[in-house]
């Protein structure tokens, strides 16, 4: 089989997260943040001031840092660059869309759902049908 | 299955490559199809966890504006500013499905959890249950982090076994048979020349013998003519040799 698809093992990496302040709050709690010597973080709050070109970089770093394994993103600022996350293809560091406070789940925007519509029929969850 | 000969180095006959590449398809198909059902079970289990992750993002959510009530919402900046090293991180594997190396994310706790929540001057119990709860929601975006990563994987693979199957049906298979037929062919024209000649030249053969027995009774007639009407036996054969050879020219 080809070896383009190594995923390397990693033995220690982050969970990074682009969202709104409750719930980048709430992870943080929990013990998921990181900051380092040179006092780069592992998350960024998103705020009504937060410029799109802010988080499209925000992201571009994390899809790209080593220790990064797995990045939470909001989904409502996940559609902020959609089109970064629509393309973006690697399998690692794996983007999760969560909900937030205001806006509920919405699986019709999910990136990843929404590659596999055709593989559902009428009464899909990608459609958005609840 | 034999699949090598005695005598090394040769080259593999058309026919044994046509058996391979059978042989190939049908194995590719059977992996195909394995990673398929993998590929589906993957996505049915990524729907529902997507859907429960909703709910229990609801509720850790909950969690916190209890916390923050409780506590005067001074929560976030004791938060912040107890952000270091990170106490949950995940580690990932592989694991081998079918053939494809799929990876699986664990998450693990490092050390201590900041614990230093001296600036909150109450609701010490809310911030603990909410902590929980947010503890709770990483385990299961974890576990959707995997399946996710998985399905990517499975996807690329699929598509690259599914080419390969598409590949040597439409492609490499068609030609092994057309060169097999076509040398077939060529084979037996070769063999029908070959017989053709073999009948045309039993046919002159045949003609020859014929022509040399019917001569030779010529001849018998011609000496007995001769030594009857008294010409020397010399002229008669002269007569018929002469005649003999330009028939010969006339033939061929």
């Amino acid at each position: 089989m080809a070896n383009r698809n190594q995923i390397p093992t990693n033995n220690s990496a982050l969970i990074a997260m682009i969202a709104d302040e409750d719930t980048v709050v709430g992870f943080l709690l929990a013990g998921v943040g990181n900051v380092d010597l040179r006092r780069k973080t592992n998350y960024l709050i998103v705020d009504s001031k937060t410029t799109a070109k802010q988080v499209e970089d925000a992201f571009k770093e994390f899809t790209t840092r080593e220790d990064i394994a797995v990045i939470l993103i909001s989904q409502y600022v996940a559609n902020m660059i959609r089109f970064l996350v629509d393309s973006y293809s690697k399998p690692v560091p794996a983007i999760l869309e969560i909900p937030s406070k205001d806006h509920p789940y919405d699986p019709a925007h999910d990136s990843i759902l929404s590659r596999v519509k055709y593989l559902f029929s009428a009464e899909s969850v990608a459609s958005g049908k609840r | 299955m034999h699949l090598f000969n005695n005598h090394g180095n040769s080259f593999p006959s058309l026919l044994f490559l046509l058996k391979i590449a059978t042989r190939g398809h049908a194995l590719l198909k059977k992996k195909s199809d394995a990673l398929t059902v993998q590929f589906r079970q993957i996505l049915k289990k990524i729907v529902s966890s997507k859907e429960s992750m909703g709910e229990i993002m609801k509720t850790s959510s909950f969690s916190l504006t209890e916390a923050k009530y409780v506590a005067g919402g001074n929560i976030k900046h004791v938060v912040l500013e107890n952000v270091h090293t990170a106490s949950l991180k995940v580690r990932s594997r592989q694991e081998n499905v079918a053939g494809v190396k799929l990876p699986k994310f664990e998450y693990f706790t490092e050390g201590e959890t900041k614990n230093d929540l001296t600036g909150l001057a109450r609701g010490g119990q809310q911030v603990q249950q909410c902590r929980v709860a947010y503890v709770k929601a990483i385990e299961v975006l974890v576990e959707l982090a995997s399946l996710q990563t998985s399905f990517l994987t499975l996807d690329e693979a699929i598509k690259t076994t599914n080419r390969r199957v598409n590949a040597l049906e439409n492609v490499v298979k068609p030609r092994l048979e057309n060169t097999i037929s076509y040398i077939k062919g060529e084979l037996d024209e070769l063999e029908r020349e070959d017989f053709f000649r073999l009948k045309k030249i039993q046919g002159y053969k045949k003609r020859e013998i014929e022509k040399q027995l019917a001569s030779a009774k010529e001849f018998e007639f011609a000496e007995k003519d001769s030594s009857q009407k008294g010409i020397s036996r010399n002229s008669a054969h002269n007569l018929l040799s002469a005649g003999r050879e330009k028939d010969e020219d006339i033939i061929f």
